[in-house]
């Protein structure tokens, strides 16, 4: 058995169009859920902020191991370099504009993700995980030693973001950082849609597909991964800055290795090299997360263990590739 | 002088533990190429086991040692059967995720039905209190921890060169294919194996039950080290991975002696270092 992914479906598609209408439907889809959500959930934007910044997580996850086949479980290293960064501005430095603080979080996450690029992609296989997990360890130790400037086991506190644009204040309501979130997911998606469906996203799958084929034709394999790593650094950077903004405190879990399985739990839920699967696999989790771990969270580990097997087992797709094959197969019959 | 001394041989101590527990996974690794991170929750369930026959049934040291060895293969087999199976040969991905939902699992069934506190097995009046070598005492848990690890090598190293299922085991290593098309067994190598990784693993678990406290959480925070053990020893090799032990017991032990603070950072640094330097560990042999 395979763990298939729905890259296969998306290449025979044709790519022509750099933006086509699926994309603008799409993109259509986020919006509209977003504003569901809103009118379903006013008392719990909260909830939904941290599915988005979880979401911009899983995004950025997909790009490495759904397009470039890196298996990483240290993937909450870039978020939690975006959220301190950003943290870190406001609390020591006093950068309080939002949009200073988020472009804080994405360079910190693009050099987070240079960093955690130029080590990973040095070994493969088994060394490459470990390497990734020695990595996520390794930030989480830094963190927590470097108390003065994180808090430590604390947290961070006393991050103050200013009004957005200097319009509008963040709420206690949490209004403004979910819309916010919704912009700036939009954004990262539209832009996600190009850069996958460019020259430089189809390199990157062939890289995935066979690397030596792709050298041998004169690209540069370990190049081509490295630069993937910064953009999807820059990604986590951007769910971690809003992650800062939103809750308006760091915590350490957001370097955590259960951070990042979760994450990989996630992408693989939805379906890995889709972007619609990165999404799909985060809102279903988290959902599901916030209505059983709030009974228990041992009973919450083992159900997310059993989750997994069952993916791994009868639906190695995820929700959205086996939905997507599912409706292609329909499609092809008539 | 006396901190050397403690530092060498608590550092010998804790990597043979190391090596007693992630030989098995070594060894699996190089055989089936399955990238296992629930090795430790075997460990852990061994170290569960011994620990409420010795303390709560007051079962004798070696009967829970062997008990924990054997209810530990009894459950781990049937998950051989039903699970790991179907991802021999699948990429790395669909490996990481089942193993690593395997081990969720059994952290989660751990922690319902034995609580989240940690648990002790009890030692025997022969193994408490130390031994005087005439400059200076060693604790005798330690010595006996450290001759397990010597005799664990030796019975491995005897078993996988000098019998006859050393050879069919190491045919089925480099070639599983063509052993199999000369009439080795595989599937019987394969399940013998596994059984005999998983009982190392327990065995392991309550012989470092000391140094390793076993508690649900077991499982995640020493599934790096025992990876680390295998990538850095390379796949499948019994020195290569008694070498990896002694030389990260030794990081680690040192690190927790003289930076008790900074002790984890600097082992992770020492093994992002090692893998770095070599991708294909110590030992390492290319991929065939």
């Amino acid at each position: 058995m395979t763990m298939t992914t729905t890259n296969d479906l998306i290449a025979t598609a044709p790519v022509r169009r750099r933006f086509g209408g699926g994309d603008l439907a799409g993109l259509a889809v986020i919006l509209l859920v977003a504003v569901i959500g809103y009118f379903l959930f006013p008392n719990n934007l909260a909830l939904l902020t941290r599915i988005i910044a979880a979401a911009l997580l899983v995004l950025s996850l997909d790009l490495v191991t759904g397009y470039c086949g890196v298996a990483t479980l240290g993937h909450a290293a870039l978020f939690g370099a975006g959220a301190y960064a950003a943290g870190i501005a406001s609390a020591h430095y006093g950068i309080n504009d939002p949009l200073a603080m988020l472009a804080f979080g994405i360079v910190a996450g693009a050099v987070a993700g240079l960093v955690c690029g130029v080590v990973i992609l040095r070994a493969h296989g088994l060394p490459q995980l470990v390497l990734s997990i020695a990595l996520i360890h390794l930030f989480h130790e830094f963190a927590n030693k470097a108390s003065s400037w994180t808090g430590g086991s604390d947290g961070l506190s006393g991050i103050a973001p200013t009004a957005l644009l200097g319009l509008y204040e963040f709420d206690l309501w949490g209004r403004t950082a979910y819309v916010f979130g919704v912009v700036l997911l939009a954004i990262v998606f539209v832009v996600l849609r190009l850069i996958v469906r460019s020259p430089f996203g189809m390199l990157c799958r062939g890289i995935k597909e066979d690397p030596i084929r792709i050298r041998s034709m004169g690209a540069s394999p370990k190049m081509a991964l490295t630069k993937m790593y910064v953009i999807s650094g820059a990604v986590a950077g951007v769910g971690g800055a809003l992650n800062a903004i939103s809750t308006q405190v760091v915590g350490l879990d957001s370097l955590s290795f259960t951070m990042s399985a979760e994450s990989l739990v996630m992408l693989v839920l939805g379906g890995t090299g889709s972007l619609f699967g990165a999404l799909t696999g985060t809102v279903v989790f988290m959902f599901f997360e916030d209505v059983v771990s709030a009974a228990n969270p041992f009973h919450w580990l083992t159900m997310v263990g059993a989750l997994l097997i069952a993916v791994v087992l009868f639906a190695p797709k995820g929700i959205y590739g086996t939905a997507a094959a599912f409706f292609a197969r329909r499609k092809e019959a008539q | 002088m006396q901190t050397v001394l403690s530092i060498a041989i608590d550092a010998l101590a804790y990597g043979m533990v190391l090596f007693v527990i992630s030989i098995g996974l070594s060894v699996t690794m190089g055989l089936m190429r399955v990238v296992n991170l629930a090795h430790g929750a075997f460990a852990m369930i061994g170290g569960y086991i011994a620990s409420y026959a010795a303390r709560d049934l007051g079962l004798a040291y070696g009967f829970a040692v062997l008990l924990a060895i054997f209810g530990t293969i009894i459950i781990a087999v049937p998950i051989e059967r039903l699970l790991y199976r179907r991802i021999y040969g699948a990429p790395e991905l669909t490996q990481v995720l089942m193993t690593i939902g395997i081990t969720f699992c059994i952290i989660g069934i751990a922690n319902y039905v034995f609580g989240p506190t940690l648990k002790t097995v009890p030692l025997p009046g022969e193994l408490q209190g130390s031994v005087d070598l005439g400059f200076r005492a060693i604790a005798t848990h330690r010595i006996f921890a450290i001759l397990c690890g010597l005799v664990v090598a030796a019975g491995l190293w005897y078993a996988i060169e000098k019998t006859a299922f050393g050879v069919k085991l190491r045919a089925s290593v480099d070639n599983a294919a063509m052993a199999a098309a000369l009439g080795v067994r595989t599937e019987i190598v394969y399940a013998v194996s596994f059984a005999v990784a998983v009982g190392l693993a327990a065995f392991g678990g309550v012989v470092g039950a000391e140094l390793l406290p076993v508690e649900p959480y077991y499982a995640l925070r020493y599934m790096v080290t025992f990876l680390v053990v295998v990538s850095v020893g390379g796949a499948g090799s019994i020195p290569g991975a008694l070498v990896a032990c002694l030389l990260l017991g030794a990081i680690d032990t040192t690190g927790r002696y003289l930076m008790p603070e900074f002790g984890e950072f600097f082992f992770y640094l020492a093994v992002i270092a090692i893998i770095c330097v070599f991708p294909r560990g110590l030992a390492g042999r290319a991929k065939g």
